[in-house]
């Protein structure tokens, strides 16, 4: 467990955020976040890169850089702030999978109201011929 | 938290004699309990993010942000607030470890880096007013004005938890309280840098590229 804190530790659980360390870890720890910041720095750069670039297939572009990002969370997450799969963390992931439905339902939604609301809509050049 | 699992997974497990009882340890309550404030501050962004959507292409004949952006300044503050977010690590493993030196060490460096991004982001938003694009020209400049903002205001609130860790460790040590306070503020500072993602993919990156 996560040593240091003088609360003493439900063997079933971690708070968010909380690392499980096997042994003394400092070190290790240590390498955790260097591991993640060099994950983070490599597909951020690949992020930039593909953006400003002629190499890449143009219409893959918006596709790719969604993926490098949700990669990139995936990083952070795991690595920063230690959302693991563990048994320990059942109860973090589940509200991060909560969390995640309704992000992907309020952008979803939104967008697909919006645009079937526009795509229906009257041109607006007509609207004001008929408030004539 | 799933209290009947957890009962007859000890009533099952171990014959150490080791069982659940009573609710979880302070630390897992507030972590928890500030996992979930900012997972809807999360939801929250997401409102945004979708009004910047629907708002993209209402420029109102002025700029779009392919005219605006300047990806360079975007990648600095993309290397700021990411390497801000790792010495924030290094602070909680100096928090677990209790060494007072190397947190307010770590800690300073996570609030310099904080600072440079909130400068260059000030910086961009006062250009960009200055050239005429500032959040009343279009719906689009509001949605952009409104989404960036608001992640600096709370990249603003969290250089303010920071400085007031930083005393609380000074004045009164490691103790639980404080730990605690220390654990939410870092997921607190991890959680801003994740939205920063989103941020300079959606609305930088895909913005310059489409």
């Amino acid at each position: 467990m996560s040593s240091g804190h003088d609360e003493v530790f439900d063997d079933t659980d971690l708070a968010p955020g909380d690392e499980h360390v096997e042994g003394s870890g400092i070190g290790l720890r240590v390498l955790g976040y260097l591991t993640g910041l060099g994950l983070a720095v490599l597909l951020t750069a690949t992020s930039f890169f593909v953006a400003g670039t002629d190499l890449v297939w143009e219409p893959s572009i918006p596709v790719a850089l969604v993926v490098l990002a949700i990669a990139q969370m995936g990083v952070h997450l795991v690595f920063f702030l230690h959302i693991t799969t563990g048994a320990d963390n059942t109860n973090n992931v589940l509200a991060l999978a909560f969390g995640v439905l309704i992000v992907l339902l309020v952008m979803g939604g939104s967008l697909w109201i919006m645009a079937n609301l526009n795509h229906n809509m009257m041109p607006m050049d007509q609207i004001m011929q008929m408030q004539r | 938290m799933s209290t009947i699992a957890l009962t007859e997974e000890h009533h099952h497990g171990s014959a150490s004699g080791h069982r659940w009882s009573g609710p979880a340890p302070k630390r897992i309550v507030t972590g928890y309990g500030f996992w979930i404030f900012i997972l809807s501050d999360m939801v929250m962004f997401s409102a945004f993010f979708a009004t910047y959507a629907v708002l993209l292409g209402q420029t109102a004949g002025g700029p779009r942000g392919r005219d605006l952006f300047d990806l360079r300044n975007v990648a600095i503050e993309t290397a700021f607030l990411l390497a801000s977010s790792f010495t924030c690590g290094l602070a909680s493993i100096a928090a677990d470890e209790r060494n007072a030196i190397w947190f307010q060490i770590a800690m300073a460096v996570t609030c310099a880096f904080g600072l440079g991004f909130l400068a260059l982001e000030g910086n961009e938003f006062a250009s960009l007013v200055a050239r005429g694009a500032g959040p009343t020209r279009s719906a689009f400049l509001s949605a952009f004005f409104t989404l960036v903002g608001c992640h600096g205001l709370h990249v603003s609130a969290g250089i303010l938890w920071l400085l007031t860790m930083m005393a609380q460790v000074f004045t009164k040590g490691f103790r639980p309280d404080i730990q605690r306070r220390i654990l939410c503020f870092a997921l607190f500072w991890h959680a801003l840098d994740i939205i920063w993602i989103a941020v300079f993919t959606v609305v930088y990156l895909l913005g310059s590229a489409a």
